[in-house]
């Protein structure tokens, strides 16, 4: 990731770096919350905060909406309950019905801990892969990496970018707000 | 994030009304046991039928006050911040558990009317209940209630008188100390409920046994305790009490507390369901067999929606557990549900008909559910509804979900 930056690399002809956004630093929490809740009422939507550890208050600061996650979990657990009753159903009581320990062909009770079994497999499956979707990842590269102070976010920093393809990017205009904001070190960032 | 909360104006007493609800209730409690008495010795069979609805009754709020002991020794055990403003509400309900012990005196007296094997006069050809005879007999039943008593009394009486004492010193040690006597209090306490249950519940069909009985019933009565706390915590607020310590944060948690036993308490229900189902021993399913017939296949279906689909689905959402309104609606349905399931442990078998419900079960209900809130408002008349100098007081002002 530092690539980027040697001369070796900058002077090949495809490498024309581009502007992906902005990052500034911010020393407190405070400032940090005070800067989102403006960069929320600006109407910014392609930015993010980056903090060194769990800060209440953020997500309503970034007027974050409440994740669809729960959503698609909940269907992939019915899913999951469905299909173990209907795999059963299937096998059992119609594709080759076989009398086991003098139970119905198809005993409801008997399918329960599959359904069980699945409904939290489908469930849990769910929640990580679809966590996984919902934030990009997994992904080797991502252009903030190639900003140095950046990696103080995961020590005593805290931080705000924003990107250019944001509808309201202005080069020039967002930086100047970054900087009103009291964001220290506002730098560009830059993307082969 | 909240650095302080402002609760220099709240009202965490109950003084005002206080001697009010604590002789009321004594006195609605007691006329309720009178008129019950009147009715058993007028009606026919009417003393097996008042024993019956009291020991219902008797065990609905028996198993709400150990659910209250649980939740207290589980925050201490857990060294829990978040839910020290509502702890104090637990210590007080479980301070309810001496007079428990008083109304447990009724059960004791009609014995014989509940037990088979307490009438003395076993078949001499019922091996089954010859051979259990060593343990159910009407004098050790006596030792073993004396003994859970003594040790749930003993235990509310640590906690609350504990947790009241650093309202005043706001000694630190006393939660070190606490914290350190919540490991053998949950032992004690885990071992207590489940033979209590075998004694007062199970041992009502003395034939029938099942291993899981005292999981299944600690499982409903702590849900029924949270459902309780959720309306407690609710009506104080609304009478202009803990408005600010209390958030929907905490709503929150009681929220998730609730979703939880109720998935807890289905699975218990089902573990000991399907293997009595799928061995099909006939001493086994007896017990279930009479409750697949008639109204009880009703009660029992309704069980099932009732006490899990129905919660569990309107559990699930983060939506209406932060919503005070829509979560008591649902903690009073549990506490419905959980007094339908004790029910249906009992009556089946002793009650027929399309019609199973008596007026005992009503009388019985307000005279030990009424002499239960005097002992819970008794205990909380003169002390602060929330632990004031627990070390862990801001970090549950302050709490947030995140």
């Amino acid at each position: 990731m530092i690539r980027a930056d040697s001369p070796s690399q900058a002077a090949t002809p495809t490498a024309t770096p581009r502007l992906w956004g902005y990052v500034a630093r911010f020393d407190s929490v405070e400032a940090l919350l005070t800067a989102a809740e403006r960069m929320r009422d600006a109407g910014f939507t392609h930015w993010d905060a980056h903090t060194p550890f769990p800060v209440h208050g953020l997500n309503d600061a970034m007027g974050l909406k409440p994740t669809r996650l729960p959503w698609l979990v909940f269907g992939a657990g019915v899913a999951g309950a469905t299909l173990g009753i209907a795999l059963q159903w299937w096998t059992n009581a119609f594709d080759y019905r076989f009398i086991i320990s003098g139970k119905p062909f198809w005993s409801l009770p008997a399918n329960i801990p599959v359904a069980f079994e699945l409904t939290i497999l489908f469930s849990a499956l769910a929640a990580f892969l679809g966590m996984l979707v919902f934030n990009d990842l997994p992904r080797w590269y991502h252009a903030l990496f190639t900003n140095r102070a950046f990696r103080r976010a995961t020590a005593d920093a805290f931080f705000i970018s924003i990107e250019a393809d944001d509808p309201r990017f202005d080069a020039r205009h967002t930086r100047a707000l970054l900087e009103e904001l009291g964001g220290t070190g506002v730098e560009a960032v830059l993307e082969e | 994030m909240r650095q302080t909360v402002d609760t220099s104006a709240e009202n965490r007493r109950i003084l005002a009304f206080a001697p009010r609800l604590v002789r009321g209730a004594r006195l609605v409690g007691l006329a309720a046991l009178g008129f019950s008495v009147l009715l058993a010795l007028w009606l026919r069979d009417g003393w097996a039928t008042f024993f019956q609805a009291y020991l219902v009754n008797f065990c609905y709020f028996l198993s709400l006050g150990l659910g209250a002991l649980f939740f207290v020794i589980l925050q201490h055990l857990t060294r829990a911040g978040w839910s020290v403003v509502v702890r104090r509400l637990a210590e007080g309900l479980a301070g309810t558990l001496p007079v428990l012990a008083l109304l447990a005196v009724l059960v004791l007296v009609g014995m014989g009317e509940l037990y088979p094997w307490a009438t003395g006069h076993a078949p001499a050809d019922d091996h089954l209940l010859l051979g259990k005879q060593a343990y159910l007999n009407p004098f050790f039943f006596a030792v073993r209630m004396v003994l859970y008593f003594a040790v749930w009394a003993g235990l509310s009486q640590y906690f609350l008188r504990t947790s009241v004492r650093q309202d005043e010193t706001g000694d630190p040690r006393l939660t070190l100390h606490m914290q350190w006597a919540s490991a053998p209090a949950m032992l004690l306490f885990a071992v207590t409920v489940t033979f209590a249950s075998f004694d007062l519940l199970m041992s009502l069909e003395p034939h029938w046994y099942s291993t899981i009985f005292g999981v299944y019933f600690f499982a409903g009565g702590v849900l029924g305790f949270l459902a309780l706390l959720v309306v407690v915590v609710w009506g104080l607020q609304r009478s202009g009490r803990i408005t600010a310590s209390v958030t929907p944060e905490h709503y929150h948690d009681l929220g998730k507390l609730l979703l939880g036993f109720t998935v807890f308490w289905a699975y218990i229900a089902f573990s000991q369901y399907m293997l009595i189902w799928y061995a099909n021993i006939p001493e086994e399913t007896t017990w279930y067999l009479v409750r697949q017939e008639g109204i009880w296949l009703w009660v029992s279906v309704g069980l099932l929606a009732g006490h899990f689909l129905l919660p569990f689905l309107l559990l699930l959402s983060r939506y209406p557990k932060r919503r005070q309104g829509l979560l008591v609606l649902i903690a009073g349905w549990l506490l419905l549900m959980h007094w339908v399931d004790l029910f249906w442990l009992t009556m089946p078998g002793r009650r027929s008909g399309s019609w199973p419900l008596h007026v005992l079960d009503v009388t019985c209900f307000v005279a030990s559910g009424a002499l239960w809130v005097s002992a819970a408002a008794h205990r909380l008349r003169r002390v602060s509804l929330v632990p004031q100098r627990d070390p862990r007081l801001l970090e549950s002002l302050t709490f947030e979900n995140v």
